[in-house]
Parts: C-alpha cells; structure tokens; sequence
C-alpha cells in the first residue's frame, strides 16, 4: 500500500513538470525524498490507533515490559512495512526520473539512515494524537516541520555524490540524527501515551 | 515559583503586577516608536525603508523568546504539575504565533524595496517559517481535545520535543541554505550597528517584552477565569 502510494506520487510528477529528461534528473532526488516523506506519513496514524481504540494499549502499559521498548518494536514494525519497502523501491524509482548514475548508493543508503528517523519521530506525532478530533490532518501538521532536517540531509547526501563532494558528512549527520532519535523517542513517545491513556 | 501554583494567589499577584506592566508597556512602545520614526537616522543605503527594522528585529526576537517561555513552562507544568505554567505554556502558544507572522510580514515589507522581491528562501527566513507551524501545530494540538487537561499534557510534550528539534532545524536549514545557493548578497546592519539606531532597538525591544508580559497575563488571567466559572456552573448543575 505504502510502496503503491510512493510509487504512484513519483509518476505523478513527470505529467506535472514534463517529461524533460534533464529537469526531471535536476529535481529526481528532491521528489524521490519528498514522497518517501509523504509515504512513511500515510500509515503513521494507525500506529496507535486501534491499540488505543480497542483498550489493548492499556493491557500493553500493564506489562513489566517497559513501554519505551514496547515503543521501539512499534517503530521497527512500522519501518518495516514502509521505510525498508520504500528504499528498495527507490532505485527503481530513481531509474524513471533519471537520477544521475552516481547518486544510487547515497540514496539507498541515506533511506537506510534516514527512514527509521521518520517512523520514530511519526511515533511520537501519532502518540500526542490519539483521541484527537481531526487526528490525520493534525499528524501531518505536528510531524512535517521535524522531518525537514531528514530531507535536507537525505537529498544534500544525494547531490554532494553527483557534484563529486563525497556524500559522506551528510550520510553521518543522518546516521546521528538515527541516534539522537532512537535514545530520545522512546521516552517522549511513551510519556505521551502515558498521558494519553489517564 | 511554587508559590504561585496557587491559582488565587497568582490571580492576587498578577492582578498588582498587571498595571505596572501596562503602563511600562505604553511608554517604552511611545518612547521607542518615536525615537524610531523621528530621531533614528536613516541608512545611507536603505534610506527610510530601514526604519522597518524597529519592528522586525524585535518581533524576531520574541518570536523565539516566547517558544524558550513556552518550553521552560511546559517542562515545569510537566515535572511538578504546576497548573499556573500549564496555562502560562498555553496562553503563550498564539502569542509567540501572533510576533512570528508580525516577523514574517515586517520582513517581507521590508524586503520587497531592499532585495526587490517578498520571499527568499533564505536560511533565516525558512526557519522562522518552520517555527511559526512549530506555533500552529502546538496551538492545534492543544485545541484537538474535549478535555482541556489532555490537551495541555499533550501540548507540554510537544514543546519540548519541538524544542530538542528547534536548534537542529535551525543548523540543518543554515546548512542547506549555503551549499545551495551562493553566499548571501543581503547582509544588513551586521554588528555594526550605530549606537543611534541600537538605542531605539533595544528600547522597542525591551517594550515589546514588557507587551507580551502584560498580554500573557491578562490572558491567563482570563483562562483561570473561565476556569472558575466552568466550576461553578457544574457545581449549580450538580446542585439543582
């Protein structure tokens, strides 16, 4: 489903701007990025939802598992049906809008790094969010603004390869962006549904 | 601080403060805005147009300023469940949104006769617009719960990861902006300010300080308020 959205957002593109080989190769990385944005947004508001609608969450906050792990597998699953499908649909993707040759290895591997920073950052947007009215819309709102540093990364990496810069700072700045994540999300994320489920 | 977790006791204090705050709020904004107009002297380069800068400047300053307010009180209301900084946070919240656009618009005012055009993306300007959706998602979120307590706790949380994310937007955005563009042609003032325009900036700042001072409690005033008449309407429902 994810992927069919990624893909179909792409497509879209070219019949909006023209079918230019060389304006679609200027602008490939930017859209690519831009739509995985999108993508990894669709499904983050079930990440809780039904958890919380259902009363399993509660069940879930009664564990002696702690729920900052249980937050973290939330995340892993969620990467797993749409960040990892997205980057290895990505290439493909590159391929339509002609992405200079050079560029394929940091994009794939900027998707690797920066990917899981969406789902964990959507985490907490999806956990400030339930039993909101309007929930979607308002996701979008809360989550877009903190993913912009994702994305400036993400396509810097991608155009320092094909300028002949090396894309590596950029890589490292997306895999520190992974960490600082992955130590702070948990906590945010589950005081958010702590309060959410008083 | 703690002392004033009491609401009764905040509305006691603040309503002595409130006057004062007023009053300094309308001298300093007299003072500044006339030193501004009429005595500042205008730029050799920009002419008349630089006066904008009395507003804009400031305005940027309490745009951040009042999102630093929002997240120390969100993490106070947050820790020690302190219910006067939750409602301090919240009222905050369309205050730093109202001082950002102000920012925005004054800006664009201005750069329209300096660099001939409304909008760059300009690494400054981008991340002043981030933080005015920062603003709108904040007030948003706040607003999307039929329980008003929900949406403080919510809101708390938000704040203050927005505020974790706040310097890495700024970094990355500041980044973005020089690989991709050549170095800025628009480099106003800098340090090297006149002291006779310095003067009538730090006045209008200081006043526009004391403006969201003065605002920022007569709407918390007002929040505990309505607070109170909720409470007293149940307690008449409850009781007939």
């Amino acid at each position: 489903m994810v992927v069919a959205f990624f893909v179909l957002t792409v497509i879209l593109f070219p019949f909006g701007v023209g079918p230019e080989p060389e304006l679609l190769q200027r602008i490939a990385a930017g859209i690519v990025w831009v739509t995985a944005l999108l993508a990894a947004l669709l499904s983050l508001e079930r990440l809780f939802q039904s958890d919380y609608e259902d009363g399993s969450l509660e069940a879930l906050a009664l564990l002696p598992l702690p729920l900052e792990i249980q937050v973290l597998a939330k995340c892993l699953a969620h990467w797993l049906v749409s960040g990892l499908p997205l980057t290895l649909v990505a290439p493909l993707l590159g391929l339509l809008l002609h992405l200079d040759a050079a560029g394929y290895p940091a994009l794939m591997l900027g998707m690797a790094l920066g990917t899981p920073v969406l789902s964990l950052l959507g985490a907490v947007g999806a956990a400030l969010c339930l039993g909101a009215r309007r929930g979607g819309v308002l996701l979008s709102l809360l989550v877009l603004p903190l993913y912009i540093p994702v994305l400036i990364f993400g396509v810097a990496a991608i155009e320092a390869e094909i300028g002949g810069f090396g894309p590596r700072p950029h890589l490292l700045l997306l895999a520190a962006l992974l960490i600082l994540a992955l130590t702070l999300v948990p906590f945010a994320a589950a005081g958010a549904l702590r309060q959410a489920l008083e | 601080m703690f002392r004033l977790a009491n609401p009764n006791r905040f509305m006691h204090w603040s309503g002595k403060l409130l006057p004062w705050c007023a009053v300094s709020t309308a001298l300093l904004l007299a003072i500044g805005t006339w030193l501004a107009l009429f005595v500042a002297p205008a730029d050799y380069q920009q002419g008349e147009a630089v006066r904008i800068m009395y507003v804009h400047v400031p305005a940027a300053w309490m745009a951040s300023f009042v999102y630093a307010m929002m997240a120390i009180s969100s993490a106070v209301a947050l820790i020690w469940r302190h219910p006067v900084a939750d409602i301090a946070a919240r009222e905050s919240a369309p205050l730093g949104a109202g001082f950002t656009l102000l920012c925005l618009v004054s800006g664009s005012l201005w750069g329209e006769p300096m660099w001939g055009t409304w909008w760059v993306w300009d690494a400054r300007l981008t991340s002043v617009l981030v933080l005015f959706f920062l603003y709108l998602g904040y007030i948003a979120l706040v607003n999307a719960f039929d329980e008003p307590t929900r949406g403080a706790r919510a809101g708390a949380i938000l704040a203050l990861v927005g505020a974790v994310n706040l310097p890495i937007i700024k970094f990355s955005v500041d980044w973005w902006n020089t690989l991709h563009q050549p170095a800025s042609v628009f480099r106003i003032g800098g340090p090297t300010i006149d002291p006779a325009m310095l003067w009538p900036l730090l006045i209008m700042a200081v006043g526009f300080t004391f403006f969201y001072v003065t605002l920022l409690l007569v709407r918390m005033r007002s929040a505990l308020m309505a607070a109170k008449l909720r409470a007293l309407r149940l307690q008449q429902s409850l009781a007939a």
